[in-house]
C-alpha cells in the first residue's frame, strides 16, 4: 500500500491555459497544470522526485507580459497569468533545442525523444556535417555502471540526486564550462577512485541513458537488449530492516536490471548498492 | 554528508597557501596529523562547512602560489572547508584564471579581444609565443579583454608564488610583454588612472572629479577633496530619507539593465528576513568597459564611501566587493582603502561614530564573464560554479546566502555620491527626463584618444565621438560591448539615453563605445564576438550551451562569404538567435546573437 501525504490543504489560484480558465492548487508550476489539463509539453531535465534545474529549456511556454519564454517546469502558477503553450514562438524554441540537442548527442536511448523531433519537425542535421558534438567514450571502469557521457544532456538530474537532493555523497559534479562541460567525479578520476557509493540513483534518474548498468549496457552492444521481452515485478528487498521497494527488469529469466518506485514515499526511487546492484546470488542456480 | 577524500595529500608550499588563509587545522578530522585527542574526539565539520564560502578564495590561495591546483591541494583544502572534493573540482575548472593541469608559474594573458584585436593583437601574440616557446617557463594564453581597451593591446603577466606577481603591458610590443612575463617585478610600472581619463581636472565632473586629482592612497586627501561628505549627510537623513533622495534623483542602473535604483534599495530594505547583504559588482567584464577598473584605481575612497551609504539605506552590515581577478591594481588600492576606513573608524563597529556597523570584504573572481551576471556572482562567492540562477525569486527577496541582497555596480554606486551631496533634485536636472545624471563612456577602438570620458545623459554620439577623436573612414560602432550592437557611421545623431538608443533599436548596454574605421574586416569581428559568448557560456542551458557553439560555426563558414552564398547560414543564425534570447535562463545566452545580428541587419554585413 502506498500512502501519500496529504499535506496541508492549499489554496487554488485560478489564470489562463491557452485561453481557458484553469484552477491549480497554490505552489504548482505550470507544468503541473498543464499535465491536469491533458496538455503535453516535453520535458527532458524535469524528473519527478527531484527539483527541475530548468536547463534543458524544451519546455519553454509563453507567459503574456514576459519578455523571454519561461519553463514550465519551474515556474510556479500565479493568479491571474496567461499562459500559452502552443505559440509558434514557444514551438519554434523547443525545435530549436531539440536539434541542438539531438546534433550535439546521441538521443536514441532517450524516451519520447523521436516522436518530439518527429512532432516539432526538428532537423538536426541541418548543421552540416562538422557541427561539434561531445564524442566522448563511453566510461566502463567497474562492473556495476556505464557512464556514456556522449549522451548526456546535461540535465543536472545525477549531480542533484547524488547530492543534496538524495543521496547526500557528491560523487558528482558538473566539471568544465560552456560545451566542455562534462559530469565528472573529482580530478577526473575513474569511478572507482571517487566518492561513489555505487547507489546507482543516478542511473535511476538519468533520462537518456548516458548512466546505465553495465548489464544493460553489454546487452546493447550485444543487440540483445529487448525492452519489449522484458517484466517488471515489484517486491521488496530482503537485505535490510528497511525494505525498501525494488522493481526487478526481467528478460528470459534473468534479472538485467533493478530499478525503485519514485511513489514510494519513503525511498522515493533510491536504493542502496546492495538492492540496486546486488541481485546476482537470486539467479545462482548451481 | 560523509565526505571522501582521495590519497593524494599536499606539497609542504601547498598546505602552507592554503593554511596562511585559514589558519592551521586544530585536528586531524580538518587534515592535521592525527594526535592522541583526534583518536577520543570527533568532530563534525559543521563549522567547516560555513565558511564554504572561502573555497574561491582557498583556491586563488593555492593557485597564486603554485601557479595551479593539484589533486593534492584541492583535496586539503576540501578536508579544512568540508567541500566534496568533486564540487570543488566543479569550481576550480570553471574559472579561467585557474588550472588543474601542472603548468608554468608564470602565466601571460594576451588580450585578443575587439579593441586589441583591432589593435594588432594577432601579431603580437604570434610574436610572443615565438619567443616565448616551450620551455621558456611562461604559458602565454589568449585571453578576453583585459578592461584595458584604452591602451590596447594589452597583456597581464601573473607570476605565482609567496607573494604572487602581477605586471600589465599596455600598449604591449613583443619586447614589452616578454619583459613583464619574465621580470614581473622590474616591468615599468602602469601609468596612472588619470591616463585613462582624456578630460581629467576639467571642472564639472562629476565621477571623474578625484581621478587624476586626489592621491589614491590618501584617506586625507580623499576627505580634503569633498571626501566622507556624502555618508555625513546619509547620516542626517536617515535610511528612509537616504532611500527617498535617490529615488527622486531618477538614477537608475548602470550595468545595463537599467533598473531604478531606488526602487530596489526600497524593496530590499523592506525586507523582514535578515541579515541583508550588499554587494558591490566591480566584475566588469564586458568586453571594451574598462570605467569600473579607473573609477576605483583613481579613487577608491569614493567606492568605499558609496558602498558605506548603499549598506546603510539598505540595512546591511556586511559588503562583498566582488572584483575582477584581472585587475590586481585596483585590488591593491581598494584593499589599502579599505583597510586605512577600518583605521579610521569609517569601516567597522561603529562607523563614524554613529552606532552603525559596516565592513567591506573584496572577493576576487577568477576569470568568468558570467560572474557579471547578479545571480551567478552570488553562486560565486558562496563557492558554487558560478552560474546563473533563475528568476524569481529575485536577488531582493532571496540573494547572497540566501537573504535579500542589493546589488550594484560600481559606476551606479558612485552616483549616490554626489545625489547626496548635491540633493536629488539638482541632480534630477542633469541629463534627459527618463535618464537622469551624468554617464560614464568608455571608447575605445579607432579613436586618436581613447578613454573614459563622462559626459550629461543626452549628449550625441557624434558628440562623444569628436571628443575623442573619430579618426577617418569610420566604418561602425558598437554600443554596449559584445551584447549590444552596432550602429553605422551615419547614425551619429543618436542620443545617448536609455530611451534614445531604444527608439534607435539598440542600446546604451554598460555605456561600451567601440569605433571601427574601414581598415577592420567586419567578418572577423564578428566571429570574435561569437567566440566570445561560446567561450563565456556557463553551459547551463541548451540554448546558450549549443547554441553559441552553432553560431560560431556558421559565422565560420561564412567569413569569406556573402550574398547567396551566405543566406542559408544566415537564416540559421537568426532561427538559432532567436531561441537563445527567447529560451535561455540568463542574460548571456539571451543577448549573445543582438551584436552580430545588428552587424547584418544594420551595417549589411555579408551583403
Ligand atoms: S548523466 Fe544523465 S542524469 Fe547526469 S546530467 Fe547527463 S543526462 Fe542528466
Ligand atoms: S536497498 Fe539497501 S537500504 Fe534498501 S532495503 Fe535493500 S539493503 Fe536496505
Ligand atoms: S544563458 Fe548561457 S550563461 Fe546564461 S545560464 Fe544559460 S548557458 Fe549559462
Ligand atoms: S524540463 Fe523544463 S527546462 Fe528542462
Ligand atoms: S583590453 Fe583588449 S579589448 Fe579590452
Amino acid at each position: 500500500m502506498t500512502v501519500t501525504p496529504l499535506g496541508i490543504p492549499r489554496r487554488l489560484l485560478e489564470f489562463t491555459l491557452d485561453g481557458e480558465p484553469v484552477r491549480a492548487p497554490e505552489g504548482s508550476t505550470i507544468l503541473d497544470a498543464c499535465r491536469a489539463a491533458g496538455k503535453d509539453v516535453p520535458t527532458l531535465c524535469e524528473g519527478d522526485t527531484l527539483r527541475p534545474k530548468n536547463a534543458c529549456r524544451v519546455c519553454v511556454v509563453e507567459v503574456e507580459g514576459a519578455r523571454t519564454l519561461v519553463p514550465a517546469c519551474s515556474r510556479k502558477a500565479e493568479a491571474g497569468m496567461e499562459v500559452r503553450t502552443d505559440t509558434e514562438r514557444a514551438r519554434h524554441s523547443r525545435k530549436i533545442v531539440l536539434e541542438l540537442l539531438a546534433s550535439s548527442v546521441d538521443l536514441s536511448t532517450t524516451p519520447k525523444v523521436a516522436a518530439w523531433l518527429k512532432e516539432y519537425e526538428a532537423k538536426p542535421d541541418r548543421f552540416g556535417p562538422d557541427a561539434a558534438r561531445l564524442n566522448e567514450e563511453p566510461k566502463v571502469d567497474n562492473d556495476l555502471y556505464v557512464r556514456d557521457y556522449d549522451k548526456c544532456i546535461l540535465c543536472y538530474k545525477c549531480v542533484d540526486a547524488c547530492g543534496d537532493q538524495w543521496q547526500n555523497t557528491f560523487a558528482i559534479s558538473v566539471a568544465g564550462r560552456g560545451f566542455d562541460a562534462r559530469i565528472a567525479v573529482e580530478h577526473d578520476a575513474p569511478l572507482t577512485d571517487s566518492a561513489c557509493v555505487y547507489c546507482g540513483n543516478c542511473i535511476e534518474v538519468c533520462p537518456t541513458g548516458a548512466l546505465s548498468f553495465k548489464s544493460e549496457f553489454d546487452m546493447r552492444a550485444a543487440g540483445t537488449w529487448e525492452e519489449s521481452r522484458q517484466t517488471e515485478t515489484t517486491t521488496v528487498c530482503a537485505y535490510c530492516g528497511v525494505g525498501c521497494n525494488l522493481t526487478l527488469h526481467v528478460q528470459d529469466n534473468e534479472i538485467v536490471k533493478v530499478t525503485s518506485p519514485h511513489d514510494n514515499p519513503v525511498t522515493h526511487g533510491n536504493l542502496c548498492i546492495k538492492g540496486r546492484f546486488g541481485y546476482q546470488h537470486v539467479q545462482n542456480r548451481d | 554528508m560523509d565526505l571522501h577524500f582521495g590519497d593524494s595529500k599536499p606539497t609542504d608550499e601547498e598546505r602552507a597557501a592554503v593554511d596562511a588563509l585559514l589558519g592551521p587545522p586544530e585536528s586531524s578530522w580538518e587534515g592535521a596529523d592525527r594526535s592522541d585527542a583526534d583518536l577520543r574526539w570527533a568532530r563534525g565539520g559543521r563549522e567547516a562547512r560555513d565558511r564554504r564560502d572561502l573555497l574561491l578564495p582557498g583556491l586563488h590561495a593555492i593557485n597564486d602560489r603554485i601557479g595551479w591546483i593539484s589533486d593534492g591541494a584541492l583535496d586539503y583544502l576540501c578536508r579544512r572547508l568540508t567541500v566534496p572534493p568533486a564540487e570543488a573540482y566543479g569550481v576550480a575548472t570553471f574559472y579561467a584564471m585557474f588550472s588543474v593541469k601542472p603548468r608554468p608559474a608564470t602565466v601571460l594573458q594576451v588580450c585578443t579581444d575587439l579593441a586589441c584585436a583591432a589593435a594588432g593583437a594577432p601579431e603580437l601574440c604570434a610574436g610572443i609565443e615565438a619567443r616565448l616557446g616551450l620551455g621558456s617557463g611562461v604559458t602565454v594564453e589568449r585571453s578576453p579583454c583585459l578592461g584595458l581597451c584604452e591602451r590596447a593591446p594589452a597583456v597581464l603577466a601573473v607570476k605565482a608564488g609567496d607573494p604572487v606577481r602581477t605586471a600589465v603591458s599596455a600598449p604591449a610590443t613583443v619586447e614589452r610583454a616578454v619583459l613583464a612575463a619574465s621580470a614581473p617585478d622590474s616591468a615599468p610600472e602602469e601609468p596612472p588612472a588619470a591616463l585613462a581619463v582624456p578630460q581629467a581636472g576639467q571642472d564639472g565632473l562629476m565621477l571623474l572629479q578625484r581621478v587624476g586629482v586626489v592621491d589614491p592612497a590618501s584617506l586625507d586627501d580623499y576627505r580634503a577633496h569633498g571626501g566622507y561628505t556624502a555618508l555625513r549627510r546619509a547620516f542626517e537623513l536617515g535610511p528612509a530619507g537616504v532611500i527617498r533622495e535617490v529615488t527622486d534623483s531618477g538614477l537608475v542602473g548602470r550595468g545595463g539593465a537599467a533598473f531604478p535604483t531606488g526602487r530596489k534599495w526600497q524593496a530590499t530594505a523592506s525586507q523582514p528576513d535578515r541579515p541583508h547583504y550588499l554587494v558591490c559588482n566591480a566584475d566588469e567584464s564586458e568586453p571594451g568597459t574598462f570605467k569600473d577598473r579607473v573609477l576605483m584605481e583613481g579613487d577608491p575612497y569614493a567606492l568605499v564611501e558609496a558602498m558605506t551609504i548603499a549598506a546603510y539605506a539598505t540595512g546591511a552590515h556586511r559588503g562583498y566587493l566582488y572584483l575582477r581577478g584581472e585587475y590586481p591594481r585596483a585590488l591593491r588600492r581598494l584593499e589599502h582603502a579599505i583597510a586605512q576606513a577600518r583605521a579610521r573608524g569609517l569601516l567597522g563597529d561603529d562607523v563614524l561614530g554613529q552606532g552603525y556597523a559596516f565592513d567591506i570584504e573584496i572577493r576576487r573572481g577568477a576569470g568568468a564573464y558570467i560572474c557579471g551576471e547578479e545571480t551567478a556572482l552570488f553562486n560565486s562567492i558562496e563557492g558554487y560554479r558560478g552560474e546563473p540562477r533563475s528568476k524569481p525569486p529575485f536577488p531582493v527577496e532571496k540573494g547572497l546566502f540566501g537573504k535579500p541582497t542589493v546589488e550594484n555596480n560600481v559606476e551606479t554606486l558612485v552616483n549616490v555620491l554626489p545625489i547626496l551631496t548635491m540633493g536629488a533634485p539638482a541632480y534630477a536636472a542633469i541629463g534627459t527626463q527618463r535618464s537622469t545624471g551624468p554617464k560614464l563612456f568608455c571608447v575605445s577602438g579607432s579613436v586618436e584618444r581613447p578613454g573614459v570620458y563622462e559626459l550629461p545623459f543626452g549628449a550625441t554620439l557624434g558628440e562623444l565621438l569628436t571628443l575623442a577623436g573619430a579618426s577617418e573612414g569610420l566604418r561602425a560602432v558598437l554600443l554596449g560591448g559584445a551584447a549590444g550592437g552596432f550602429v553605422r557611421a551615419d547614425e551619429l545623431d543618436i542620443p545617448l539615453t536609455f530611451e534614445g538608443t531604444r527608439e534607435a533599436g539598440t542600446t546604451l548596454g554598460s555605456g561600451v563605445v567601440m569605433a571601427f574605421d574601414d581598415s577592420v574586416p567586419l567578418p572577423r569581428l564578428l566571429l570574435r564576438i561569437a567566440e566570445f559568448f561560446r567561450d563565456e557560456s556557463c553551459g547551463q542551458c541548451v540554448p546558450c550551451r549549443v547554441g553559441t557553439v552553432r553560431q560560431e560555426e556558421a559565422l565560420h563558414r561564412i567569413v569569406e562569404r556573402a550574398g547567396a552564398d551566405a543566406a542559408g547560414d544566415i537564416t540559421l543564425l537568426r532561427e538559432v538567435g532567436r531561441a537563445m534570447r527567447d529560451a535561455s535562463i540568463c542574460g548571456l545566452g539571451q543577448t549573445a546573437w543582438n551584436a552580430v545580428e545588428s552587424a547584418i541587419d544594420r551595417l549589411g554585413a555579408y551583403e
